[in-house]
């Protein structure tokens, strides 16, 4: 194979602890050099640049389609379009419902339609613009509430149902002493992760076909990307690039087909790499999310029954929806405890912007809806926020929405206790730095109000509804200039969160070795799986485990009767006759699919938890929200490195404090409006509070060192605490995220 | 066109230049120096940062021909050999890169902080890195790497 001049790395460097201790990453130093290969970073010789042409269109015919101009511009080498798609012109996570290329309709602003490989990246941005393409204009459908109606268009065969998740769980006629009722609704997040969408494709002379790129699930893409190109999969070679973010956005395909196809049909390497503005449109987005609840409980505020109807808008394609759909429904009335839910959860087919996964998919929509009701019933009852949520709070032996039984710690009234009981942040300083609007110099505290808020939240991790979710680890032990040296290979990708420390750290404690190489993730090894749902440390962090576990055995084969802890292990003496290496493919327990009917099941690996209190000043007058304090407890089973656990509730807690007051992609009659970081706003540091986290290590018996998923749940919890603190401060009811300046000043 | 420039104390020549590329686009595609990140490409980010005649600069908003003759330093340019920058070194031990894409501008900027400012208030730092978007890590971390490397430069 041909590796680019800049590839990813094998990582090297010693692993400095083991499990259970901030071991320093082993790609720091490539990284804060400049030095680390980003996917975008890629580089070879005589290498094109693709670029591609999108419908500016949410719903429209392709009449016409003409490439002459283009392709006769200088320095253009090839002009691809449907036509030119050699395989199945159809992909998908779920369901195969989306065109590489658009054929004779498009279903979102965005939608590619055609593909240009030049020898400079405005040669081909300029080509793209001299494609003729001629649309017949269509109403779009954009209404997610509507969708589903007889009298709107179907946009797929199949209608616009992507799924129904039905959860009846006891009995819907119940009856409570106090009722209280709401429509909520969440606006369209972006995961905006800084690198974007880019890799390089190279063609091989036979036929066959390198790729360098970043994603989140190597052999899922190859899956997708193979069929596409009418090649076998063993003839689609995918490595990992560095990955700038990912937060579910890397799940889908974007430019990898694409890529493949250019340098297949050019016989040149070809680095494709999007724009911010292209990246806006060229992944998926959190799905947007309209709401009902209905909350009844006794006088002493305990749940009674918990009824919700969630319309997930989906946009164009599938994507993972059916999933998210899941997730909202199974998780739909919280870490709460209560007998009678009778949720309807509902993903729609629109010609809004395709959305897919974001951190806490399903989960995050259903909080903002859930917590915010409990809110309320406390109020109606007439208790604060923390004693409904301790009176109602999940713990070991409770039943989830899906009727599971949880089988491990699931503290969710210590977890709102450990919040309530940390330090408050003091009162304003005056200091204008410390004021809504900063140095804008908007207020120096006249109108200025505080609230205090508080949220939990609830996470499965790992795939659910008994998907096979396995990972695969290589682990070769060897004496390197008489060192023993443990290599470990996965395809399990690195996004930022430390996944290759953690692999590291688990064979220096399994194997005793201070020498651990990490080598590049690619497809020449079996499946990691996704590097979503919280779950990669779990399974391949388990992976590592079971299969340095099996290189030990081996190893202790040299030398029966050896009765030492794996630390101890005589490795120079026992390598002496060679090396040992082994490949396990390793799975978490089971879990069943839903019941059709019901909704109910054992659905989930594992369930998480975590929570959050939020301080806020809000600015009445001009409805600007300084968030003066987020603080987090959460659950996490084993650390398996504190610092790299502590980051990610830092790093999620943002993300959910940007959905409260911030994020929101703007999307009219199905055209995004602020596809750019001028008009998209993400938290800055000016933005973020300091944060107090409590770290719970409440041991799961059922899962590898027991470890408890990490990355998600901060992302959940900290939008609703947000947006009671500012309810809290205003008395405003707030039934929309992310909440405006507009909700606040009523203007 | 040529674009004749000093980059990290070395003289460097980029030919057959578009007028159009900016210094970022030269450094990354034209000259082997892919740390400063391409992250927005309009200036809101700060993933791009570099030093232009030692002041920090969005690379993506210099036209590359406006560096000619001038003196740039990246990420690239910030360790003296093996041995890292207080700053890079803080930011590996304080636990403030993860994906790290946002990592090389914040280094630069933190490093021209502190050129500035050898001991500024936790405000001050987020007054002066307000113009760095970090996706990952909720900027607690980032700070307190920059404490770190602020007590570890006094310290010598």
């Amino acid at each position: 194979m041909t590796v680019p001049t800049r590839a990813p790395d094998r990582l090297s460097s010693p692993i400095s602890a083991g499990v259970g201790e901030s071991a320093v990453r082993p790609d720091g130093t490539l990284k804060v050099t400049g030095e680390f290969a980003y996917s975008s970073d890629l580089w070879m010789d005589g290498m094109l640049w693709g670029a591609t042409l999108r419908s500016p269109h949410a719903y429209a015919r392709i009449v016409h389609l003409d490439t002459t101009r283009a392709l006769a511009a200088t320095g253009v080498f090839a002009v691809l379009t449907h036509e030119d798609v050699p395989g199945r012109n159809a992909y998908g996570l779920e369901h195969k419902d989306q065109p590489v290329l658009a054929s004779d309709v498009v279903r979102y602003q965005g939608e590619p339609v055609a593909i240009v490989a030049a020898d400079h990246p405005q040669t081909a941005r300029r080509a793209v613009a001299l494609i003729d393409v001629e649309y017949d204009l269509l109403d779009p459908v954009v209404d997610p509430s509507t969708a589903l109606d007889e009298a709107t268009p179907r946009l797929h065969p199949d209608g616009n149902l992507v799924r129904h998740v039905r959860i009846r769980k006891g009995n819907d006629a119940v009856q409570a002493d106090v009722v209280v009722t709401a429509d909520y609704e969440v606006g369209m997040q972006d995961q905006a992760f800084l690198g974007p969408e880019s890799g390089l494709a190279v063609p091989a002379e036979d036929g066959s076909v390198d790729l360098f790129v970043a994603t989140q699930w190597l052999h899922v893409d190859r899956g997708q990307i193979a069929p596409a190109l009418g090649l076998d999969e063993d003839q689609v070679r995918i490595t990992l690039s560095g990955v700038g973010g990912a937060f579910g956005a890397r799940e889908d395909l974007s430019m990898q087909v694409h890529a493949c196809m250019l340098a297949l049909r050019t016989r040149r390497p070809v680095k494709v790499v999007y724009s911010r503005e292209e990246s806006f449109f060229g992944h998926v987005h959190r799905h947007p999310a309209r709401m009902h609840y209905e909350h009844g409980a006794d006088r002493d505020g305990r749940l009674v029954y918990v009824k919700a109807e969630i319309i997930l808008d989906g946009g164009a394609y599938a994507s993972s929806t059916p999933a998210v759909v899941a997730n909202a429904a199974t998780l739909g009335s919280g870490p709460y405890a209560v007998d009678n839910v009778t949720i309807d959860s509902y993903g729609v087919y629109t010609n809004n912007p395709p959305c897919g996964a974001m951190r806490g998919f399903g989960a995050v929509q259903a909080a903002f809806g859930y917590e915010s009701q409990m809110d309320r019933l406390a109020e109606a009852v007439g208790i604060d926020p923390v004693e409904i949520r301790v009176r109602n709070g999940l713990a070991e032996g409770g039943t989830t929405a899906a009727g599971q039984v949880i089988d491990s710690a699931a503290p969710v009234a210590e977890l709102v206790r450990w919040v309530h009981d940390l330090p408050m942040p003091p009162p304003s300083s005056g200091d204008l730095r410390s004021m809504p609007g900063g140095v804008s110099n908007s207020t120096h505290g006249e109108g200025v109000v505080r609230g205090v808020g508080y949220g939990v939240g609830i996470k499965n991790i790992c795939f659910s509804e008994g998907f096979d979710d396995y990972s695969t680890a290589r682990v070769r032990l060897e004496l390197v200039a008489g060192e023993p040296v443990a290599s470990v290979h996965t395809s399990a990708v690195e996004v930022g969160q430390g996944l290759v420390t953690l692999l590291a750290q688990i064979a220096r404690t399994e194997l005793g070795v201070q020498q651990v190489t990490i080598e590049p993730a690619d497809t020449s090894v079996g499946s990691a799986g996704s590097t979503s749902a919280s779950r990669q440390t779990y399974v391949t962090g388990g992976a590592v485990q079971a299969v340095c576990q099996q290189v030990r055995k081996r190893l202790l084969e040299r030398r029966p009767g050896y009765v030492g802890s794996p630390g101890d292990m005589p490795l120079r003496e026992l390598l002496v006759d060679g090396p040992v290496e082994e490949t396990v493919e390793w799975r978490h327990r089971p879990t069943t699919p839903l019941d059709p009917e019901t909704g109910q099941g054992s659905p989930h690996v594992q369930l998480a938890f975590a929570a959050h209190r939020a301080v806020v000043d809000v600015d009445t007058e001009l409805g600007l929200v300084k968030v003066v304090a987020l603080d987090c407890a959460q659950d996490v089973g084993r650390a398996m490195n504190p610092q790299a656990v502590v980051g990610q509730i830092h790093g999620g807690s943002a993300q959910g404090l940007g959905l409260a007051v911030m994020e929101e992609i703007q999307v009219v009659d199905g055209l995004l409006r602020n596809p750019s970081f001028t008009d998209y706003l993400i938290p800055t540091i000016l933005d973020m509070p300091p944060m107090q986290v409590e770290v719970l290590e409440l041991a799961d018996p059922h899962a590898p060192y027991g470890l408890r998923g990490v990355g998600e749940p901060p992302t959940i919890s900290s939008t609703p605490a947000i947006v009671a603190a500012i309810r809290a401060a205003t008395g405003l009811e707030l039934t929309r995220i992310p909440v405006r300046p507009e909700h606040l000043t009523g203007t | 066109m040529r674009v004749k420039l000093r980059i990290n104390g070395e003289d460097r020549v980029a030919d057959d230049v578009w007028p159009g590329e900016s210094l970022l686009y030269v450094l990354r595609e034209r000259l082997g120096l892919p740390g400063a990140k391409n992250a927005c490409e309009q200036g809101e980010c700060g993933s791009c940062t570099v030093y232009l005649d030692s002041l920090p600069v969005c690379s993506c908003l210099v036209a590359a021909g406006q560096a000619e003759d001038r003196d740039v330093v990246t990420v690239e340019g910030l360790a003296a050999g093996d041995a890292l920058d207080p700053v890079q070194q803080a930011f590996v031990d304080a636990g403030a890169v993860q994906c790290g894409f946002c990592t090389p501008g914040l280094i630069v900027s933190v490093h021209d902080l502190l050129e500035r400012d050898p001991a500024p208030s936790d405000a001050d730092v987020r007054e002066a890195l307000a113009g760095n978007l970090c996706r990952c890590t909720g900027y607690e971390m980032i700070l307190g790497a920059v404490r770190l490397a602020a007590e570890r430069r006094v310290g010598g």
